[in-house]
């Protein structure tokens, strides 16, 4: 057979965002991988600008539908720090309890989401049955099952009262029997241990040269995690362990994810029962003083990262957000490389990929000869005070790349 | 008379009508059993719990849009889903259900259970062709998957089958069938190939773990990636009715065949044959999908060698019964 081209997405049942990966087969074997983003840009960096801090936090929040507190903790975290403010006690302890156990949630999905993709879809149905527990204790505290809202700056916005602490740990220890039996599932199943057992392979050396994140990087070996590196919030008091598998394939992603799990329960059942007394927030100014900062946050998939600069104003001049999933692509497109047909929608699956939250940029490529244009806003602008002059009321469909073209021969 | 019946045979019981009914309600069956296993509900609004639900997804079907790709063949892309229902419609005919004399006839001979298997083996054929003639990279991949997995499972299918076939000294269906009514404990002997034949009949129809032709997360809908409307119900139906062909031929063969005439025969044929699609749902909910080389080399493996030392079991029972 010969050597050919296929585009998997933007429309694929085993993706479920629009992410393009153009892949070489010989056969059914993946020869080479080229990944092609930019098919849901949202704007929402630039929104930022336009909205006072406060409501840039439950904008953060939407970057995401299932780390969604992951990265208002990581704006709200950086905007304290620019504020220079410091939240009580209790406050962070709120916050890191909700953080623990959205991360209980977002690995029960994937767990659920790998065994689809292998078509195990027992295993599939039965993890999301029990992530409805944790969806359940999340609701019970912020009032919320997906935006929780809890944040706000100098702390959070809701207490948790004695019966709550009951209830939640309660639930805790039948979610502790289950996750017992999806760890055993999940790692001794024959028919699913056989399709991801040394599939994906990522190397010690390559996956700290490609800068990967999160349990992907962890189940190559090595040792990284914000919580423990760089600890926020209340870490630094919090029992737990940084988990590693050194098989660096995909069922050592499996087995770190369930590690984690228990390690949550662990430190869930810590803040609850060490749960000290006090304010939940403390207030905040509503203008910010020149300054910026980057904000660090171990996300259920890895290493969040928000940049923050302030004007003085109550509105951010600039806020830059990168998700854990872009920081893994480089290193997926090293794991697709060699896999049979049937391994990708796994490989692909393992790095647990947010293809929305991860899209910042928008970039031009011209359909016939493949040039790449990055198009600067004041660009944009020229462009369209132009072709509005040239056509009136009516707007026609124009080229952009000639367009360009013009504006550079001009200029 | 004789027409009559035969007409009734050929168009009512066990052909056509049954057929459509009894297939409809086996998928109902399947998906009901599936759904409980994962703890969901299943079907549950059409009919009393559900059970019209397969009826109603192929009158739907019906009433679809029906695309064919402009570089496909047409005709024979629009004749392979009615070839292929044809065929395992005219398999179904051979199981002995409702036989009325031990005189050879259209639908009893020796030599029958070859027939029914070849028949049964015919609509992966179909598949293969429906597959590369959507001219569709994801149908062709799941082309070549579907004939890639024929050269695992066919084998060993085909010697689980003939073992009781060798101890009851016939290889006509009502002669192995009337032999283990009258010898059911033999029956016992023929257990280790009984769930060789079930893995395999899950591997013909494509179901998980073997549902690798199709698998949806890696290749769509495999080689029915193109096909929609009346052509997709009638490749729906057609592996329907290849399931119940499939477990009556395994229950003719494996447990002593449907005897009681007509009400208790068909009484016989639907238990049995239940019992065998519940061995098969039991099996797609407990496993994951496994890659083309691990189902050939796990057929080749361990499925033939298993199949062959079932033959040699039985051809040394059969000398100590004589």
């Amino acid at each position: 057979m010969e050597e050919f081209t296929v585009p998997i997405g933007p429309q694929h049942p085993a993706l479920k965002e629009p992410i393009s990966l153009r892949m070489t087969f010989d056969g059914e074997v993946v020869k080479h991988v080229d990944v092609r983003l930019g098919y849901n840009h949202r704007g929402m960096e630039k929104m930022a600008e336009e909205r006072s801090y406060i409501q840039n936090l439950y904008l953060t929040e939407r970057i995401c539908g299932i780390c969604s507190h992951s990265h208002t903790t990581c704006f709200a975290q950086g905007v304290e720090k620019l504020m220079e403010i410091e939240p009580p006690k209790r406050g962070l302890y709120i916050r890191t309890l909700v953080a623990e156990i959205e991360r209980v949630h977002s690995h029960l999905l994937w767990l659920g989401v790998a065994g689809h993709e292998a078509g195990f879809d027992t295993f599939f149905m039965y993890t999301w049955r029990d992530r409805e527990i944790v969806m359940d204790i999340l609701e019970s505290i912020s009032g919320n099952r997906v935006h929780y809202a809890i944040n706000t700056f100098g702390g959070v916005r809701r207490d948790i009262s004695e019966t709550q602490k009951q209830t939640i740990l309660d639930s805790l220890s039948l979610l502790k029997q289950r996750t017992d039996y999806y760890a055993n599932i999940g790692t001794t199943e024959p028919t699913f241990v056989a399709r991801i057992k040394g599939v994906g392979k990522l190397s010690k050396e390559l996956a700290l040269s490609l800068c990967a994140v999160g349990p992907t990087v962890r189940a190559s070996g090595i040792k990284s995690d914000v919580r423990k590196d760089d600890p926020y919030a209340v870490y630094n008091e919090l029992p737990f362990e940084v988990c590693t598998a050194d098989t660096g394939d995909v069922l050592g992603r499996v087995v770190v994810r369930v590690n984690e799990l228990f390690e949550c329960y662990k430190m869930i059942e810590f803040m609850l029962k060490n749960l000290p007394a006090g304010d939940i927030a403390v207030k905040a100014p509503r203008r910010v003083k020149e300054n910026e900062v980057v904000s660090r946050y171990e996300a259920p998939r890895g290493e969040n990262l928000h940049y923050i600069k302030s004007n003085g104003t109550d509105k951010p001049e600039r806020l830059k957000v990168r998700a854990p999933t872009l920081a893994n692509y480089p290193a997926t497109v090293e794991m697709l490389k060699g896999c049979f047909i049937a391994d990708i929608p796994l490989i692909f699956a393992a790095i647990d990929p947010c293809i929305c939250c991860a899209e910042r940029m928008v970039e031009l490529v011209n359909d016939k000869n493949g040039e790449a244009n990055i198009v600067s806003f004041s660009d944009l602008k020229k462009l369209a005070s132009e072709q509005y002059k040239k056509c009136g009321n009516k707007p026609e469909p124009v080229s952009i790349a000639k367009q360009l073209e013009k504006i550079r021969r001009k200029s | 008379m004789d027409i009559l019946k035969t007409l009734l045979y050929l168009f009512v019981y066990p052909g056509l009508l049954f057929l459509l009914i009894y297939s409809t309600f086996c998928e109902w069956f399947d998906r009901k059993l599936y759904a409980r296993f994962q703890n969901r509900m299943g079907p549950l609004h059409t009919g009393q719990s559900g059970i019209l639900q397969p009826i109603a997804d192929i009158i739907k079907l019906l009433f679809k849009e029906d695309i064919v790709p402009e570089k496909a063949d047409k005709s024979i892309f629009s004749a392979l889903p009615v070839f292929g229902l044809a065929i395992v419609c005219t398999a179904a005919l051979y199981l002995p259900v409702w036989h009325y004399s031990t005189k050879v006839s259209f639908n009893s001979f020796p030599g029958d259970l070859i027939v029914v298997a070849f028949l049964l083996s015919l609509p992966t054929l179909i598949f293969f062709l429906a597959g590369w003639h959507s001219t569709n990279f994801f149908a062709t991949i799941g082309a070549v998957r579907v004939l890639t997995m024929l050269f695992g499972y066919e084998v060993p299918l085909l010697l689980a089958l003939l073992s009781p076939a060798i101890l009851a000294d016939s290889w006509r269906l009502s002669e192995i069938a009337a032999f283990y009514q009258a010898n059911p404990f033999l029956l016992l002997a023929n257990i280790l190939g009984f769930c060789i034949a079930v893995i395999t009949l899950q591997a013909k129809l494509e179901r998980v773990p073997f549902d690798i032709p199709h698998a949806e997360t890696e290749i769509v809908g495999g080689v029915f990636t193109e096909y929609s409307g009346k052509k997709l119900a009638f490749f729906r139906l057609l592996s329907d009715i290849e399931m119940v062909v499939g477990a009556g031929l395994i229950a003719t063969v494996f447990m002593a065949g449907f005897p009681g005439g007509l009400w208790w025969g068909l009484l016989n044929f639907v238990i049995k044959t239940m019992i065998v699609i519940f061995l098969l749902s039991a099996m797609r909910a407990a496993c994951s999908r496994i890659r083309i080389d691990q189902m050939v080399s796990f057929s080749w493996r361990y499925l033939a060698p298993l199949a062959v030392l079932q033959i040699f079991i039985i051809i040394i029972l059969k000398g100590f019964l004589r």
